[in-house]
């Protein structure tokens, strides 16, 4: 036996009894998505200024950022609410604050530009971003309808393109997906702003990807194998394509490892989510979607239309 | 036998010339870019305000007080349309959102509400004109704006608004600043490169509408002090430290249409700076007339309803050009005559979304987003090798640096801009784009190992993949699309729904016919016994 190239090392055949062990994963799935919501009512999302409204100053001074001046400046000129914190290099900060009074924050922002200039010699501001309370919202309202038209839309392909009970496993398993990936940014407390709907769709994206290879593959199965149990067409259809998942899992990681390393703070928050997607979106295809699939049963009638392309013998 | 057909080449080595010509000034420096002949194209790539820093504004036209203004002008119109019909009247007044009077003799309501109507004009393409006429009880009149009318309104002041801004910006030297509408009462302004919105914003926040008008000396400034004049005067402050509140002619003797030039100077008494105008023909005569008849009276420098100075007239100023003089910097003498220059916003611009980033940050993104894309292919290039090994690794590394080079091409050519987030979904679209090679290979050994010969199990690899790749890489597509529709504003995320709609077009084609173009010349010149996988 040779032992390049690698994919040789796979065994040609795997037995794993997927579908026994899914009872098992759906009580861990409601424990982490009870977690989730949870994490949702006590700490809530760390939302960026994006959906927020307020001020993100990034700043950069020419010694290490001298974080307690600052904030005692900061409160000097009224901006009670102001988080300061270490950026990346030591001799960053991000200021971020709210509302001062009831000025636009593109108002506001100047004035607290001005005073810092003038009371840190050499401060410059590297990055700003002043949204006003109408654009956050709308901008929050936008991000939220363009994750469920994204799912919608998903539900619609995959039941034009398999059957009904497809596009709902695949739906509960991207709402899963989102709901993990919202409650770890929750949890952890990474910022959550406009590129975080990027990530989130990206992990839908992903997710469906992988949903559809699956289901490519078991409707085929299910094609080849009319009577064979549906339990065992999965598990059958999962182990056939389980080194394509784990060479696909793997080279995704590995594309995001060096953004995730060498990015910088400022997409961290994106990064991270996606990475963290890649995960849940390989888990929930065989934990959540094809479960769903499996207790809802499929219509096996369709398979007759269709005789596979050089099926097995 | 294993076929691919001629039109398939042809159309792969286009892709890849096509690839290879666009992306190619991207990688070149400066210099040798400069150096290539013109018949090559010297096209970059579109780099986002946050790659390459720059500023981002969203501004909003102020409705409240457009309608104010508006309300103020209706009140004018309708003091003097009465007048003139010999209409006696009183209370003529704000009253709610709109404009009430009373006619003090009932038989001439009627005359007075005809008169009044002949105010309202027709609003091109829609059903109202733009003041409605109402008569209520008790001898009153209203006037107010239909919404539709101010819609209307708002809209006309963005165009116009649009045109200024644009004037004011470029006089400011930035590099191609892009300005453009969005919706209907909001304009974006994009200035890549410019690190300081605040310059952008002491240009653009001001209408800097400038009127002279004359001084009311009968008014006490303890009247003026508590906002009591006759009703053809007004009140008006004084910018910070200029003195007490004071009563001006509403009608104004001249006013910021009129200038032909308006330079930052310095007064050559105290030498602070100030600003030196000149008056059109009209505006000159006018000033002239103005200035002869109330010679060691004050009149009053107004821009945007506050009194810059209220110098008095010692002798008639005939030339048409003179001095604005005020608490004036160097810096906010130069805007002043800038946006004088450039003419009146027809609106209140007001700033709701700001967004910057420094050149320095911009660059440390790059960067990093071009080391993270190398090690990103370095990494994925080495773990197909070792998975596939040379044939086949080394078919899915020619195919994805193909893959890499259709984008980057496809976006210069397209315009498209890439963002940070951009390259996250460039670097994931590689990915994506690997994948499908695998569900290929993965196929191409499971015909194999049921035991059918080489060229066939290719054969019937590839098309058997063909299915789950394109379903798969439409659902990624629709969540691209859909990100792209509701990118509101957000520029870079926009960016990243353009680089990953484009990454799954290019990465289908890389797979279906680049890669299967190269699996079948490999085949045909070593007519392997057993596929090397």
């Amino acid at each position: 036996m040779q032992f390049w190239p690698l994919i040789r090392l796979l065994p040609r055949e795997t037995h794993f009894k997927f579908v026994s062990l899914a009872p098992y994963a759906a009580i861990v799935s409601a424990i982490l998505v009870l977690g989730c919501f949870v994490s949702f009512a006590t700490q809530g999302l760390n939302l960026g200024v994006d959906f927020k409204g307020g001020t993100a100053l990034e700043v950069m001074t020419p010694g290490p950022a001298p974080l307690p001046a600052l904030r005692g400046d900061l409160a000097r000129m009224g901006v009670n609410d102001a988080q300061i914190q270490q950026f990346g290099d030591p001799r960053s900060a991000m200021i971020r604050f709210e509302r001062v009074a009831d000025v636009e924050p593109a108002q506001a922002v100047t004035a607290v530009k001005a005073r810092l200039s003038r009371d840190f010699q050499g401060i410059k501001f590297t990055s700003e971003d002043a949204v006003g309370a109408t654009i956050s919202g709308e901008l929050f309202k936008g991000g939220l309808e363009a994750l469920v038209a994204a799912i919608a839309l998903m539900l619609a392909y995959i039941w034009f393109r398999f059957q009904l009970q497809f596009g709902m496993g695949a739906v509960i398993a991207l709402a899963h997906d989102i709901v993990l990936t919202m409650g770890m940014l929750s949890v952890f407390h990474i910022e959550f702003s406009l590129p975080s709907i990027a990530a989130l769709l990206t992990v839908i994206g992903y997710s469906m990807n992988e949903k559809v290879i699956s289901f490519d593959r078991l409707r085929e199965n299910l094609r080849k194998y009319k009577k064979m149990p549906l339990r065992d067409v999965i598990n059958l259809s999962e182990n056939e394509r389980l080194s394509r998942t784990m060479i696909t899992g793997a080279t995704a990681l590995l594309a995001l490892s060096g953004m995730l390393f060498l990015g910088g703070p400022t997409i961290f928050p994106v990064i991270i989510a996606m990475v963290f997607g890649i995960f849940v979106g390989t888990y929930s295809s065989i934990y959540v979607a094809l479960p769903v699939i499996l207790i809802w049963g499929v219509n096996r009638n369709d398979a007759e239309v269709v005789k596979p392309i050089g099926a097995r013998p | 036998m294993l076929s691919f057909e001629r039109w398939k080449v042809v159309l792969c080595v286009l892709a890849i010339l096509f690839g290879a010509v666009f992306t190619l000034p991207n990688l070149l420096p400066d210099n040798v870019l400069a150096a290539m002949p013109g018949f090559l194209p010297h096209q970059r790539l579109n780099l986002g305000l946050d790659l390459q820093g720059g500023s981002y504004l969203l501004l909003e036209v102020d409705t409240a007080s457009l309608k104010a203004e508006k309300l103020n002008n209706l009140i004018e119109d309708a003091r003097t349309t009465l007048q003139g019909k010999q209409i006696v009247f009183s209370g003529l007044a704000l009253s709610g959102d709109g404009v009430s009077v009373r006619i003090t003799d009932p038989s001439q309501v009627q005359p007075a509400y005809a008169a009044l109507q002949t105010l309202a004009l027709p609003v091109p393409g829609a059903v109202v004109r733009d003041v409605a006429v109402n008569t209520g009880p008790d001898q009153t009149i209203h006037l107010t704006i239909p919404d539709q009318a101010m819609v209307k309104a708002s809209a006309d002041a963005v165009t116009q608004d649009i045109e200024i801004v644009r004037k004011r910006i470029d006089s400011l030297g930035t590099r191609e600043p892009q300005i453009t509408q969005q919706g209907t009462n909001r304009i974006v302004v994009e200035a890549p490169g410019e690190s300081d919105p605040e310059r952008l914003k002491a240009v653009i926040g001001q209408t800097a509408k400038l009127t002279f008008q004359m001084v009311d000396e009968s008014v006490s400034p303890q009247d003026a002090a508590s906002g009591q004049a006759p009703p053809d005067d007004q009140v008006l402050p004084f910018a910070e430290g200029g003195g007490p509140p004071t009563a001006v002619k509403r009608r104004a003797v001249v006013s910021g249409e009129m200038l032909t030039n308006a330079q930052q100077g310095n007064d050559p008494r105290s030498n602070k700076p100030n600003i030196d105008f000149r008056f059109n023909g009209i505006g000159a005569k006018r000033f002239g007339d103005a200035t002869m008849e109330n010679v060691n009276k004050r009149f009053a420098i107004v821009i945007d309803g506050k009194i810059l100075s209220a110098p008095v007239i010692n002798e008639p100023i005939l030339g048409g050009s003179g001095q604005i003089v005020g608490s004036f910097t160097v810096e906010s003498a130069a805007n002043l005559a800038l946006m004088l220059r450039s003419g009146a916003l027809p609106a209140k611009l007001n700033a709701i979304e700001q967004r910057t980033v420094g050149a320095e940050l911009g660059a440390d993104s790059v960067r990093a987003g071009e080391l993270a894309g190398v090690i990103a292919i370095a990494l994925i290039g080495a773990f197909m090798i070792l998975a596939y090994g040379f044939t086949f690794g080394g078919i899915a590394v020619l195919g994805l640096i193909a893959n890499m080079s259709m984008v980057i091409a496809a976006m210069t050519v397209g315009g498209a801009t890439l963002t940070l987030p951009g390259i996250a979904g460039l670097i994931l679209t590689i990915a994506m784009a690997v994948d499908a090679n695998v569900l290929i290979f993965e196929r191409i050994r499971d015909e194999e190992r049921a035991g059918r010969r080489p060229a066939m199990a290719i054969d019937t690899g590839f098309n058997r993949a063909t299915e789950s790749i394109l379903d798969a890489n439409v659902t990624t597509f629709l969540s691209a699309v859909i990100l792209f529709i509701f990118a509101g504003g957000g520029g870079p995320v926009k960016g990243f729904a353009w680089t990953l709609s484009i990454g799954v077009v290019t990465s289908v084609f890389s797979a279906l016919f680049i890669t299967r173009m190269l699996v079948t010349w490999w085949f045909s010149v070593t007519r392997a016994k057993q596929l090397p996988i």
